[in-house]
């Protein structure tokens, strides 16, 4: 039994990583090619049929670029900058549930790496350590840009995950669990969604993960007219490969954050009146949860093509001034709703 | 956020005084940063990120074309005058052949001159597209920029149809056009016209009333009337601090006096007026363009330069033919043409300000001293000055709306 649980927990725990690295590395090309299309122009044609190589390529060229680590740099901070941005990115995708129960026989696989019961409280702190990535890369380059990229992330995370962490709070008020696998369990069907309940937290969500994934409007840290190439100026090779695809990674779990915290992860309309078997339901519900994704996904590029960026203050006015107080309003709010709710009905 | 700069400083840094804390950092933007779009540094002192004081040096790509001029023929200057603001080398063309038929007293034929207009108009929206264009890809919105590059696109392609060229394109010789436009040229011209004010209308649709962009550029580098004015400034820039002054309209050359057209003002002379006075002069340019097209077809047909032999050069196929023909071509090859003495100053509207041509001639081949007046030159001057106290964000954004050309910024 234990060898059984190890291993498919191991299996489930590959397919994961492989789906996150494959998606991360399409995001890329789908970026590109969204970009294109905004923009009345092709985007990457050329390796493949519709550019369906270009990430192989681009990532064959990081491995093969020279490596340039900058005189009065400190080499092993360096160097940890983007190993850190990658594993943090990597790991905070094992509390998200893909899917329900799949049952062949007797044996019963979860979709889930890890049913742990303070999923949220896992993903806070994996989101917290991310931003080390990006600012000891920045300090340890021995770049004032660099330096700024780096300082601009640090604080623009540390203000904007406030927001997060209490636009969050009036969600766990209304599931009253920290289990991220239950609460996508208790938004089956459309109705329940938490969406529908949650609509002004929803959109503190949102804006503060774009802030923590350094997306347009918020993508300060790098903003190339200003700080040339922000954080990662000095990165050159697989490096700087690594803290693009920690960013492509974090878009990808934030993704699936919005898609199964408020949009009902796996849950579709009309699930259980179709009279499906349970394993048709559960794969029917992955593919659903990963279209609600690359929904997200698309929402972000759509963004990014779209807005001007903001100023640092006007960055930590919108943070401070307008996404915390919301947020506290929302949890009052919530608070309010519970108790007119639980006390006259 | 940002003040009306009320006290401009020199340019100079502040730590020739004394840091005693060391709380400041010295920062290179330039020569090679990617938002001052040429060569050209500003060695900046910030405080986080808010600068103290800048030194701007220039010369990074300085050709010394006055001198450059001082011995080559006037003809031979034009291609010169394409390398000043390459954004719109038709105006400087364009600016530099009416300075010398100013000194040569040529009279120039209606037909020809509307021709120049169409030419020197379609030069500025393709500037204007650059400028709130790189505008928009600082502040981080990339597509709006490619929305009307594709448009500079089609415009480069009426220059290639109308000289051969695109960039620097050389158009026009002294005296008129090279050849006539052509069929294909007048229908492109007319396509454009048509297509341009709707792209436009979908550029302004993402940045106009889109909040951020509205933060980001409104009471940024805000300049008043007396300081713009104090540092001779023109062009866009001047007008959108509130002063109406336009070349085209306060001493017009090139007919302009019968063209109607409006000229955009701002009213706090900020980054945002800047932008808006931009797009505004490219729907007065294609208003230019729409006259200029009906005035052309009242003239006579076929006419493309003035009727000056000893001046502009006679078709190939009679300079084999013809003695008369063969001998004005070596003459005005040679540079062995008639000149009066004298002294001339002509300015035309370049699309960042008013564009001179100072030329004293002695009667040589070549000019005895020939000075290009180059707004982007003197614009820049307050670029340090004002960026004291702004954000290196602001100051980036700046930049951009002064539009910057390092080649007109050298020469």
């Amino acid at each position: 039994m234990e060898t059984a649980f190890l291993l498919e927990k191991l299996i489930l725990v590959v397919v994961i990583f492989t789906i996150t690295l494959v998606i991360a590395m399409y995001s890329t090309l789908a970026e590109r090619k969204i970009a294109g299309f905004m923009q009345d122009r092709h985007g990457p044609d050329r390796a493949g049929a519709f550019g369906i190589l270009q990430p192989l390529c681009d990532g064959g060229k990081f491995f093969f670029k020279e490596e340039i680590i900058p005189a009065g740099a400190h080499k092993g901070l360096f160097i940890m900058g983007p190993v850190i941005a990658i594993i943090t990115a990597c790991i905070s995708s094992a509390v998200i549930p893909w899917g329900q129960t799949l049952t062949f026989g007797d044996t019963t696989i979860t979709l889930q790496v890890a049913e742990v019961n303070i999923g949220v409280l896992y993903i806070f702190g994996v989101i917290a350590l991310g931003v080390y990535g990006i600012m000891l890369g920045g300090w340890a380059s021995n770049n004032k840009f660099s330096l700024m990229g780096a300082i601009r992330a640090a604080s623009q995370s540390i203000s904007y995950e406030i927001g997060l962490g209490l636009s969050l709070i009036a969600l766990l008020m209304v599931t009253g669990t920290l289990s991220i696998g239950e609460i996508v369990a208790q938004q089956s069907g459309f109705v329940n969604w938490n969406i529908w309940s949650q609509p002004l937290g929803f959109i503190i969500f949102v804006t503060c993960a774009f802030a923590e994934c350094n997306r347009v409007p918020f993508d300060l840290p790098e903003c190339e007219t200003e700080l040339v190439g922000g954080y990662h100026t000095e990165y050159s090779s697989m490096k700087l490969g690594l803290y693009m695809f920690s960013e492509y990674i974090n878009m990808f779990v934030s993704s699936a954050l919005m898609a199964a915290l408020y949009f009902g992860g796996y849950n579709f309309p009309f699930m259980h009146d179709l009279g499906l078997s349970a394993n048709w339901i559960t794969i029917i519900g992955v593919l659903v949860f990963f279209s609600k994704i690359f929904a997200f996904i698309f929402f972000f590029m759509w963004i990014r093509w779209t807005l001007p960026r903001f100023r640092y203050d006007q960055l930590m006015r919108l943070g401070w001034k307008k996404l915390i107080p919301l947020a506290i309003a929302n949890i009052v709010l919530t608070g309010v709703i519970i108790l007119i709710k639980d006390t006259f009905f | 956020m940002s003040k009306p700069i009320t006290e401009l400083t020199s340019n100079r840094p502040v730590f020739e005084e004394h840091d005693p804390e060391e709380v400041l950092t010295t920062l290179n933007l330039g020569p090679t940063h990617p938002a001052t779009h040429g060569v050209f540094q500003n060695v900046l002192q910030i405080d986080g990120e808010r600068i103290v004081s800048g030194v701007s040096t220039i010369g990074y790509i300085h050709r010394a074309f006055e001198k450059i001029a001082e011995h080559r023929p006037f003809y031979q200057i034009t291609p010169l005058t394409d390398r000043l603001n390459y954004c719109s080398a038709p105006i400087n063309n364009m600016g530099w052949h009416m300075t010398v038929e100013k000194l040569l007293e040529i009279e120039i034929p209606k037909r020809v001159q509307y021709m120049r207009v169409i030419v020197m108009e379609l030069a500025r929206i393709a500037d204007h597209i650059i400028c709130n264009g790189i505008l928009g890809v600082d502040t981080g919105a990339f597509s709006g920029f490619l929305y009307l590059m594709q448009e500079r696109e089609f415009i480069y392609e009426i220059f290639e149809e109308v000289c051969g060229a695109r960039l620097t394109t050389n158009i026009g010789r002294i005296g008129g056009f090279e050849r006539d436009f052509n069929a294909v040229a007048f229908t492109k011209i007319e396509e454009f016209v048509k297509r341009f004010p709707a792209v436009l209308a979908e550029f302004q649709e993402l940045f106009t009333r889109n909040r951020i962009f509205i933060e980001r550029t409104s009471n940024v580098a805000a300049v008043t009337p007396e300081q713009a004015l104090d540092y001779s400034w023109s062009g866009p820039i001047l007008r959108a601090t509130g002063v109406d002054y336009d070349v085209r309209v306060l001493s017009p050359y090139c007919s302009y006096e019968e063209f109607e057209f409006d000229v955009p003002v701002g009213t706090n002379g900020d980054v945002y007026d800047r932008f808006m006075v931009r797009n505004e002069e490219m729907t007065q340019s294609i208003r230019i363009i729409e006259q200029a097209l009906e005035k052309i077809k009242g003239e006579p047909k076929g006419v493309f330069h003035a009727d000056v032999p000893e001046f502009y050069l006679p078709p190939k196929e009679q300079v084999y033919t013809n003695m008369e023909a063969l001998i004005y071509h070596f003459k005005i090859v040679m540079g062995e043409w008639e000149t009066p003495k004298s002294e001339v100053y002509h300015a035309v509207e370049g699309a960042n300000g008013e564009l001179g041509f100072y030329l004293i001639h002695d009667g040589g081949r070549t000019p005895y001293r020939l000075h290009f007046r180059r707004p982007s030159f003197i614009n820049y001057q307050m670029f340090a000055p004002m960026s004291s106290g702004m954000l290196l964000s602001d100051a980036i954004i700046n930049m951009s709306s002064l539009n910057v050309i390092a080649g007109e910024l050298d020469a």
